[in-house]
């Protein structure tokens, strides 16, 4: 592919809100993860929990879309002056010329899941209040974001599970690409909830303990949430210090619902894409931010596969440790990790993780470091197989 | 950049294959005969097929959405003489299993939330695309999208830009069911429905058409049989209607079909 410019980007994360938050936990290499005092939830976990979604208010004209996942989407783009570069990106090209493309794995499921408790005791009925389009609906985000900014082109919600918001990049390269849109607000937004917090309880995958990736203890994964933009077009001039798009690879396991493919070959077959779109090798990538997350049978996974394309060279790590695992947002807020590590010249570090899994023969970072960084690549897969892997660049 | 993408061109690809699934027409063929007026319409509870295609565990938990979503891949993939095991997917929909989500939401709301893990990674927006990679060995990418009622558009413009940026077919499966109440009164898709196309970058000998799609401000074509346009109205899969009659009647032309507010699409299609 052409490679394309990441204008702007910001990431709200349980680390914090925007790039210097993140940059500051990352570089004291601080976890935001606590145990689990969410809403009613009773589980021996520990969570992402983002800081402020309670008190964040919509614009009046827009309080229909209000549930947690969407003040979290607002939160987002009115963080590191994201909308306005949008809105400038508006003006060069017009509200019909600019796409939205964003990924969730269940949008406002938990304004549901609350409505379901406060059901009519005669009829059933869900409360008045209950709007279900501009909450639960798997579009309502990318709904909501399109109002947020009065466009009125191309929309798309992608929903691939824990892929969705690095496919989000995917989709939108390919729009620019055709030339149906001028540039595109990618992203994901994904926010805490009953469904994914029991669910992943309920097949034996969320750890007691903050998740340790790569561990040979590890024991399973630690839910977040997040919100993440980038704002893609194509680039005018090479802006030396500035953030390009190289690459984008997809591929599916063909394997199991809930389950990783034993040998990574889905998973590495994403990477080879990803490295062949950008024309690129395995050795032209200086840094790859695992999908890590911690449980048993995906490290292993995962770790073959990379060990496989890269052997024992190349710096890796998951950063789940830290911001825990933020599901369909986690392949925005990964790829923008992996932006600020190209811009800092340093890979971060990796929360949790204290002993090394030895059957993995990775060059697995646990701490944080100054590095010469060009190139990175980001993970993310999901369930259904489904899986997504990006590269990145810096303008040198 | 290549300056070739700079100018506006529609996306195109051509049509190798058609599935379709709705209340009262249980696949293409039939479908084809009431869009050309050789037979009435009347509205009965879909039909679904049976999907011999997965193993017997699989199969044994493969919902409404399950069988819809694969036995519409499945026509389309029959009809154009294809193989699944190769092809790249876009799966969209409004919504995923809504019975399953409700059995969900109701669980969580009682005093034993434990839920089921199978009910729980049916959940999630791609089971479909889940089971079909299970069902056809297909390692290829799997798209899954969402628009509400404007998901087929969407699925279209991904599935078509897919086609010409990776110079591949690729399968798209546009599908929607019903909520059981309360979320029915919230969303109230009737009953099970959808198409599948098979898009082709290159003319076959099996190609039924070549489509063009490109942004519209004009108003979408409706149908004039009633019971069609109200189907048309409630599930979002089948705002593709319009572009079903053309092919169906072996028509030559453009329709509009509804997308976003404010953005339709007109889509030109030429029989080969």
């Amino acid at each position: 592919m052409s490679p394309l410019q990441l204008s702007a980007f910001t990431l709200t994360t349980c680390l914090g809100r925007g790039l210097d938050a993140t940059r500051e936990a990352l570089r004291s290499e601080r976890s935001g993860l606590t145990p689990c005092r969410f809403e009613t939830i009773v589980l021996d976990t520990w969570i992402g929990e983002v800081e402020g979604v309670d008190t964040q208010t919509l614009p009046a004209a827009l309080r229909h879309y209000d549930c947690r996942n969407n003040r979290l989407t607002l939160m987002g783009l009115e963080t590191d002056g994201f909308a306005l570069r949008v809105r400038e990106a508006i003006e060069r090209h017009g509200p019909t010329r600019v796409g939205v493309f964003l990924g969730t794995s269940t949008a406002g499921i938990l304004q549901t899941e609350q409505a379901y408790r406060r059901r009519d005791p005669a009829t059933g009925a869900l409360p008045a209040d209950f709007n279900y389009r501009s909450t639960q609906n798997a579009f309502s985000l990318a709904e909501f974001t399109r109002d947020y900014f009065g466009l009125q082109g191309m929309a798309m919600a992608i929903s691939t599970a824990c892929s969705s918001s690095a496919k989000v990049f995917a989709a939108a390269a390919r729009q620019l690409a055709v030339g149906s849109i001028d540039a595109a607000v990618v992203g994901g937004v994904d926010s805490l909830c009953l469904t994914t917090l029991y669910g992943f309880a309920s097949l034996q995958l969320t750890s007691p303990q903050p998740c340790r990736p790569y561990d040979a203890a590890r024991n399973g994964i630690s839910i977040g949430e997040a919100a993440a933009f980038a704002l893609l077009e194509r680039p005018d001039v090479a802006r030396p210090g500035s953030i390009q798009m190289l690459g984008a690879g997809e591929s599916s396991d063909a394997y199991h619902m809930s389950a990783p493919h034993p040998q990574g070959l889905g998973a590495r077959m994403a990477m080879e894409a990803a490295l062949r779109s950008a024309n690129l090798t395995p050795g032209d990538i200086d840094y790859v931010n695992l999908h890590g997350t911690a449980t048993p049978a995906n490290d292993a996974s995962e770790g073959r596969a990379v060990s496989a394309l890269f052997g024992d060279r190349v710096r890796c790590n998951s950063t789940k440790g830290a911001t825990g695992h933020t599901l369909g947002a986690a392949g925005a807020v990964e790829a923008i990790v992996c932006a600020l590590a190209l811009i800092d010249g340093r890979t971060p570090n990796s929360p949790g993780t204290q002993t090394l899994d030895p059957t993995i023969p990775i060059c697995y970072q646990i701490r944080g470091g100054e590095a010469h960084l060009v190139r990175a690549l980001s993970n993310s897969f999901g369930f259904g197989g489904s899986n997504c892997s990006l590269v990145l660049g810096l303008v040198e | 950049m290549n300056s070739v993408t700079m100018s506006r061109p529609s996306l195109e690809a051509w049509i190798g294959g058609i599935g379709f699934i709705a209340p009262g027409l249980p696949n293409w063929p039939n479908a084809r005969q009431v869009l050309r007026g050789e037979s009435s319409f009347e509205s009965t509870p879909t039909v679904l097929p049976v999907l011999n295609v997965l193993p017997p565990a699989e199969r044994r938990r493969a919902s409404r959405v399950i069988k819809l979503s694969l036995g519409l891949g499945l026509e389309a993939v029959v009809h154009a003489g294809a193989d699944a095991s190769t092809l790249a997917t876009v799966f969209t929909a409004s919504g995923a299993d809504g019975h399953n989500c409700h059995a969900l939401c109701e669980q969580l709301a009682s005093d034993d939330r434990q839920i089921s893990p199978t009910r729980f990674h049916n959940s999630v927006h791609n089971v479909s695309a889940g089971y079909w990679g299970i069902a056809t060995g297909s390692m290829a990418p799997c798209q899954v999208v969402s628009a509400f009622d404007a998901s087929f558009g969407a699925g279209l413009l991904d599935a078509l830009a897919q086609v010409m940026c990776d110079g591949r077919s690729v399968l798209l499966i546009a599908y929607d069911s019903e909520y059981p109440e309360p979320l029915h009164s919230q969303r109230d898709t009737p009953d099970c429905g959808g198409v599948a196309l098979l898009l082709d970058p290159q003319r076959s000998a099996n190609s039924l058409a070549s489509i063009q799609v490109a942004p519209s401000a004009e108003m979408a074509d409706i149908l004039t049989n009633a019971g069609l346009e109200a189907l048309r109205q409630k599930i979002p899969a089948m705002r593709a209607l319009p572009l079903l009659r053309q092919l169906a009647n072996d028509q030559s032309g453009a329709v509009c079909l509804e997308y976003l507010s404010s953005m339709q699409l007109k889509v030109e299609i030429q029989m080969c």
